[in-house]
């Protein structure tokens, strides 16, 4: 057998993993690794400006691809710096392997430089963590550490590496034996006892909604969601993070639920005698009060995590296992079903919705963020991977950018991380270079890590940035004039000259200040080499409706002003 | 109101760490958490008791499993059980008729362990409230130290909680 030093273990172990790309950032405990890397060609390394980008972009690359996203990291600020991004990585079930240095194993405990306790802080945020002191055991962990961060309900797992454990060497080879970890179940069969009494249920609706989460596309069960609700002829309301699982464009695809989801969709599901949830856990922003929740229904739960029955809302049935197995065995024993009289009153709920809707409203100048991301997906036929950041632009681009495919809405869910958008692009990218990528991001969120628009000119990609500026940190300016009545404090936001930073990159940039123009520089955007920025002048004072007030009925929302109103009330342009 | 969780874990570094942090992060309050070996190598087993409802208690049974070093889990709040608790309890010998000591320690099933000059200590063991009742009755003589080891549980009957399946 060949001798091998830990640094080069670990990257022989990552090749046989499949990776390709890593994103991250040397310093001196991480350092044996970073000599040894230039002996590994088929591994590109990105280098970011922040290790949060690091993670976020092996964040972005996981989401985009499927794959496992890999970051690499130093000890002590290194390391909690990836926290963020790993935090976000947990809460969106995201496959990601963080990799650090840690400080020589003799040096643990007494304050080293750069030393920090690293597994102890991300403990609570990743799916496992490891310390590694020995150099024998830094293949067995981190093929561990794929196997769980991708098996069952994905998550990510951080691999600390003390110094010396990469310095030191063995005689070594891969093994290529499955992983197997004592008291993992990523998951279980199916009992034909779970399967009789979900059929029980589902055959007694008479006005069923599917609730389709993330679950759907992690699973890889898209065809068989759409087979199953096509079967039933019932209607399917989107997570955020489901947007794509289904076609927007699919006649029973309702859209999205929750605080941002449109009234019909809400009234669906509090009208429903039975809510069928595939792959999604009834966050807080998607159930409003669960005491008023979905009142006359009773509730069939799909999960591949068994700690998510049960969790916010009470089941009638459950079934732990993969989603797209299950809907095999669900559409094997089912009949067809024909729910048109409830498909009626849902759509009879529209009522006046479109002629509120922002996309009717004449141009009158001013220029509205839900019309710059409307054209953005007209323009891209709803073909681009979009990656949003956390704010108004965030569900703004959920209702106004139709996804039809999975994979192709990229946003922080769970966590509502702002900053994640365009380092996640930036690994989005990477993982789908033959994609038309755009990040869709507000002023505020922009600024939190405008650093990575460097690691996007090195690299010599090509993402659209488009961001969407009020001038305000929007959603909190919104929530203050609400709820605060409208005492803005600390929202008002001034930002650089955006075209001049482009500049600076040696990228092109836009400004856009009137709906006429969009149309026009989003095709020069998509026809100019290299990562291009576009600051969008929108509205200042604009909010996203309707609106379910966090903790309030999820059918006691605030609707969307009448149009005459909201002519009005446009602020002047800046 | 108290419950009794049973961990089958893997004897690795920090599992101790991950479940009281799970149970931390969810801020129920610990009374009692035991760690001990087991029969089969490599398994450590320990009692969690902690205060909450049969709700809760259901939640961190869930979460439990989705630590990696977790193999099995058993509420014991819901099956009939041997529970046992272990005191030792050093008391003032001084100031009082050593009888009375000697008559609290006989009609309680105590062990004196060891004596010295100005105390003596005992050992209580049986079912928590035993371990209780027998300590409220040695207050009054002047308990100068005192530790428990928290409760240990395990089923009754022939069924048996084993990592086995995990081997």
């Amino acid at each position: 057998m060949p001798k091998r030093t830990g640094a080069q273990i670990i990257w022989e172990c990552l090749v046989n993993e499949g990776v390709t790309t890593v994103f991250g950032y040397p310093g001196g405990a991480i350092l044996p690794a970073y000599d040894a890397i230039l002996d590994y060609p088929t591994i590109q390394h990105v280098l970011v400006r922040h290790e949060q980008g690091a993670a976020h972009m092996a964040d972005g690359y996981a989401r985009a691809s499927g794959q496992v996203g890999v970051a690499i990291a130093t000890s002590g600020p290194g390391a909690t710096n990836l926290v963020t991004g790993i935090a976000t990585a947990m809460m969106d079930s995201s496959p990601v392997v963080c990799i650090t240095g840690q400080v020589p194993s003799k040096l643990i405990g007494y304050d080293a430089f750069q030393e920090t306790d690293i597994t102890g802080i991300t403990l609570p945020i990743t799916k496992h963590n490891y310390l590694v002191t020995r150099v024998e055991d830094i293949m067995p962990t981190i093929k561990e550490a794929f196997h769980l961060a991708k098996s069952g309900r994905p998550g990510p797992v951080l691999v600390d590496i003390t110094k010396d454990a990469q310095q030191a060497s063995i005689e070594w080879e891969w093994d290529p034996k499955p992983v197997k970890i004592r008291g993992y179940r990523p998951s279980r069969p199916v009992t034909s006892a779970q399967l009789s009494k979900a059929t029980e249920l589902i055959r007694a609706s008479k006005r069923p909604v599917i609730l389709a989460g993330q679950g759907v596309i992690q699973s890889n069960g898209m065809k068989e969601l759409i087979a199953f609700a096509e079967l039933l002829n019932a209607p399917i309301a989107m997570t955020l993070l489901g947007l794509g699982g289904v076609p927007a464009s699919h006649r029973l695809n309702l859209g999205m639920m929750g605080m941002h989801g449109e009234a019909w969709v809400n009234h669906a599901i509090q009208g429903a005698d039975l809510l069928m949830a595939f792959g999604m856990r009834f966050d807080d922003r998607v159930t409003g009060n669960t005491k008023t929740y979905a009142p006359h229904a009773r509730k069939l739960h799909v999960d591949i995590d068994p700690s998510e029955i049960n969790k916010n809302v009470t089941a009638d049935a459950a079934i732990v296992g993969d989603l797209r197995e299950t809907l095999k065995d669900l559409i094997e024993v089912l009949e067809p079903a024909d729910h048109t009289p409830w498909l009626e009153h849902i759509e009879s709920m529209k009522g006046d919705a479109a002629v509120r809707d922002i996309q009717t409203l004449p141009d009158t100048g001013h220029l509205y963020a839900a019309h710059v991301i409307n054209d953005i997906w007209r323009i891209t036929e709803g073909k681009a991977i979009v990656v949003t950041d956390v704010g108004q632009h965030q569900m703004w681009e959920a209702q106004y950018y139709h996804h039809e495919t999975p994979r192709s809405l990229i946003t922080s869910g769970g966590l509502g991380t702002m900053g994640f958008a365009l380092p996640a692009a930036i690994g989005a990218k990477m993982a789908c270079p033959d994609a038309e990528v755009w990040v869709i991001v507000g002023d505020g969120g922009f600024q939190m890590t405008q650093a990575e628009l460097t690691t996007a000119a090195q690299e010599g990609i090509k993402i659209n940035v488009a961001i969407i500026n009020n001038g305000y940190l929007g959603m909190v300016r919104q929530w203050q004039e609400f709820f605060y009545e409208r005492r803005y404090s600390s929202t008002p936001l001034r930002s650089p000259d955006f075209v001049k930073i482009a500049d600076a990159h040696g990228l092109a940039g836009f400004r856009v200040e009137k709906r006429g123009d969009v149309e026009d520089v989003v095709q020069r955007a998509r026809s100019t080499d290299g990562t291009i920025l576009i600051d969008f002048r929108v509205e200042q004072e604009d909010s996203v409706y309707p609106m379910v007030p966090a903790g309030a009925d999820l059918d006691a929302m605030i609707r969307r002003p009448e149009p005459s109103v909201l002519a009005e009330t446009g602020a002047d342009p800046i | 109101m108290h419950h009794t969780l049973v961990a089958l874990v893997e004897d690795k570094p920090g599992v101790l760490n991950r479940v009281a942090n799970l149970v931390r992060r969810r801020a129920f309050n610990i009374e009692s958490l035991t760690v001990g070996r087991t029969a089969e190598p490599g398994v450590s087993r320990m009692t969690i008791v902690i205060d909450s409802d049969q709700a809760s208690a259901e939640r961190v049974t869930a979460y439990l499993y989705k630590l990696v070093n977790v193999l099995q889990v058993e509420d014991l709040g819901a099956v009939p059980a041997v529970a046992r608790d272990l005191a030792l309890v050093k008391v003032a010998v001084a100031g009082h008729d050593r009888a009375t000591l000697l008559r609290v320690v006989d009609e309680t099933r105590a062990h004196i362990v060891d004596t010295g000059e100005q105390t003596m200590t005992l050992e209580i063991t049986g079912e928590p409230p035993h371990v209780d009742a027998v300590i409220a009755r040695l207050e009054p003589l002047g308990i100068v130290e005192m530790v428990r080891t928290g409760q240990v549980a395990m089923r009754r009957g022939d069924t048996a909680l084993s990592a086995a399946q995990y081997s």
